[in-house]
């Protein structure tokens, strides 16, 4: 019997792999050929996808992008035998792009049989809860401390002292929550883990309760990931069966229970009090801080409230230790970040680095230039809520210190390229449109400002009172970023900021000084 | 529209299939609009007497989320990715194009009950832009042209 893989990844689903794999199956059977189509994650490099990798006597060889109509053919001239084709890639692993990464989260994705806990535990899985399960609760969050993990969700706190105060808040019940709501534009990291490895987040979560206390799990989920909630549960329902969630875990005494949630299409919910709010059952509208979600989160009682990222690079931390993540990256961004490459790029997909290489070294190099081979002119990085970056700060570190000092963030890592046929005062009345769409509405800055914000900027394209009005959308910029609960009003001026200073061109204003 | 009182067996089991959950709500709310295809108003009395909350409150959480409707859709839902990523892969062509062809805007359905059309704020299909789902499928570096032969395929099913 040959082993093949087709993804069940959404993107490599938008790009027809359920097909190829129905196709490969049927023509296969036709043939009388013995083989077994695994549905794995994605390898991240998403102009190859669809890809159909083969397990050969030489190794895994990988043919993409694979169509349906490609299947015929690629039978015919020895897929199964790893033979030459059009379409023949050779070792995944050996292409520059996958081959220069640091897979420390995504180690297993791509390679393995999501939702398969034997595959999992021959891949080095359950190895950090293995260990969590031999240490008292203080050593785990010393070890997640000493790794230097910051919140991978946006705002980079460090991880290991937001566990320490879950940990030290005396309660009856704790929780454990996994912001799974990745709203922003250009990041699909944490759908990617969900769906191409949800046991190592799974993972994670158990581990993050044995440290805290916490006996409970919650993994809120956007509902525009319908195939991550197909693959967490099945994932889930696998760890139950075999005493790895649930009472008793692994005959250690220890107890957690783990459920996903739907969220309902509001950006705001990724918030993490608002997402609290909504997993109470209410209108997601941001609570005042503080109290902390630590000391005061979940229904009133102390609570984790971590990214899919986050969690998901625990179980490599307490299989290896955190001395072993802190080696990778540079000052005080420690370990790695899955960066994502989208929009107008090349060779779009996820690459898992140590924090340090370049924006520019990333978008040329690996990501290979503009898919309309135009040039690069704008690229936001962070979300809707990160500055556009121009060509004189490519060359800027992907290190969270570095961004902030050029007024930008890192946030997500989700980076979106866009070409010199971008408009950026219509980009910038977009962030204010989208301020209008997603506020909570608790705050008038935002909930009104971000309204006037968009008229304003239509005055300033339609040359009207021009000068004046610039004046006015600076200050109402600087009223928003001071007089906002959140980020969401706190933070829309970036784009809108850094598009203006660095594109006014664009605004019909005159250009700036390089 | 259909009767509610059809429906109401089918919410009032939904609610209680639900009862000693935490946070309730939302996964009630996503029951019935997975079975009903949306949430009706006249649902909302029995929402609120089951957990009670006024009816202020449910309607209120109802209109908070986008996800959530009050009135059935059409055949087919079609969600548009309107976020930057798409935008940077002119995603605006596709909006107009589909908005166009379709003869409504965002949050309308066609005459002939076949399509709503629903704008989204990404996908996390962002690598392959711009990205749209029909009836929860994704697709991605949709062009008009591809579009066409989406909808085609949809019609032709029916
Ligand atoms: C408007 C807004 C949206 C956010 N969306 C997300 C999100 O989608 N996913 C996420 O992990 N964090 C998001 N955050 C950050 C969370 O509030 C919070 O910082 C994070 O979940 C903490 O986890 P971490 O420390 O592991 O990053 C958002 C914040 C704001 C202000
Ligand atoms: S800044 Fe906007 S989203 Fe944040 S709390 Fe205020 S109104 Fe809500
Ligand atoms: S921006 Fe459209 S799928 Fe992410």
């Amino acid at each position: 019997m040959t082993r093949l893989f087709v993804s069940r990844d959404s993107t490599a689903l938008s790009l027809g792999a359920e097909q190829v794999a129905k196709t490969l199956q049927e023509q296969a059977s036709s043939k009388g050929l013995d083989i077994q189509i695994v549905r794995n994650g994605s390898r991240g490099l998403f102009w190859l996808e669809p890809l159909v990798e083969v397990e050969t006597t030489q190794g895994r060889v990988a043919y993409g992008p694979v169509q349906a109509e490609d299947v015929a053919g690629l039978l015919d001239s020895g897929l199964l035998e790893g033979k030459e084709h059009p379409l023949y890639l050779g070792n995944i692993e050996e292409l520059p792009y996958f081959k220069n990464q640091n897979r420390l989260t995504f180690a297993r994705v791509g390679l393995t049989d999501p939702v398969s806990l034997d595959d999992y535990l021959a891949h080095d899985g359950y190895r950090g809860l293995k260990n969590a399960l031999a240490m008292p609760a203080a050593d785990i969050v010393k070890h997640v401390t000493d790794s230097g993990l910051r919140g991978r969700g946006g705002a980079a706190f460090p991880t290991g002292i937001k566990w320490n105060t879950v940990l030290n808040a005396p309660a009856e019940q704790k929780y454990i929550v996994c912001n799974a709501d990745e709203g922003d534009s250009g990041t699909f990291s944490d759908r990617m883990i969900m769906e191409g490895d949800p046991f190592v987040l799974i993972e994670g979560m158990t581990i993050a309760g044995l440290a805290v206390g916490a006996t409970q799990g919650y993994i809120y989920l956007r509902v525009e990931y319908p195939h991550a909630k197909v693959a967490l549960n099945q994932a889930i329902a696998a760890a139950y069966q075999n005493g790895y969630l649930g009472e008793n875990i692994q005959g250690s005494g220890k107890t957690f229970h783990l459920e996903v949630r739907s969220g309902a299409g509001a950006y705001i919910c990724g918030e993490e009090t608002s997402l609290l709010e909504s997993l109470e059952g209410k209108r997601g509208l941001v609570r005042y801080k503080p109290p902390l979600p630590a000391i005061v989160g979940l229904f009133g009682k102390p609570t984790i409230v971590n990214n899919v990222i986050s969690l998901a690079s625990v179980p490599v931390i307490l299989d290896k230790g955190g001395e072993f993540y802190k080696d990778y990256g540079m000052g005080r961004s420690r370990g790695t970040l899955p960066l994502q490459l989208a929009g107008n790029i090349k060779h779009p997909g996820l690459f898992e680095a140590a924090f340090g290489m370049t924006l520019r070294e990333l978008l040329y190099d690996y990501g290979g230039g503009s898919a309309s081979g135009r040039p690069i002119r704008a690229v936001q990085v962070g979300g809707p809520l990160g500055a556009y970056l121009h060509e004189g700060q490519f060359d800027t570190p992907l290190d969270y210190e570095a961004f902030a000092a050029i007024s930008a963030v890192l946030g997500h890592g989700g980076i979106v390229v866009h070409d010199d046929t971008v408009d950026m005062a219509d980009m910038a009345r977009y962030a204010m449109e989208f301020c209008v769409e997603e506020s909570c509405g608790k705050c008038t800055p935002c909930r009104i400002g971000s309204t006037r914000g968009v008229e304003v900027i239509d005055r300033i394209v339609g040359n009207i009172d021009k000068d004046k009005n610039t004046a006015l959308l600076r200050d109402l910029c600087d009223t928003m970023m001071c007089g906002s609960l959140c980020a969401m009003g706190g933070m829309t001026p970036y784009p809108v900021l850094s598009a203006l200073n660095h594109f006014p061109e664009d605004f019909g204003l005159p250009a700036a000084k390089a | 529209m259909q009767d509610y009182q059809s429906q109401k067996s089918i919410v009032l089991d939904i609610l209680d299939a639900h009862q000693s959950m935490p946070g309730n709500l939302l996964p009630i709310l996503h029951g019935i609009q997975d079975t009903l295809g949306c949430i009706p108003s006249a649902a909302v009395e029995d929402i609120a007497k089951a957990l009670n909350l006024s009816k202020a409150e449910v309607h209120g959480v109802i209109s908070f989320y986008h996800y959530f409707r009050t009135t059935p859709p059409g055949k087919h839902t079609i969600r548009i990715c309107r976020a930057e990523s798409c935008q940077a892969m002119n995603s605006k062509a596709l909006e107009n194009h589909a908005k166009q062809t379709l003869g409504i805007d965002f949050h309308e359905t066609t005459a002939d009950e076949h399509f709503s059309l629903e704008p989204v704020y990404c996908l996390g299909n962002c690598a392959c832009s711009p990205s749209m789902t029909i009836d929860g499928d994704v697709y991605g570096r949709v062009t008009p042209e591809k579009f066409d032969q989406l909808i085609a395929v949809c019609k032709g099913a029916n």
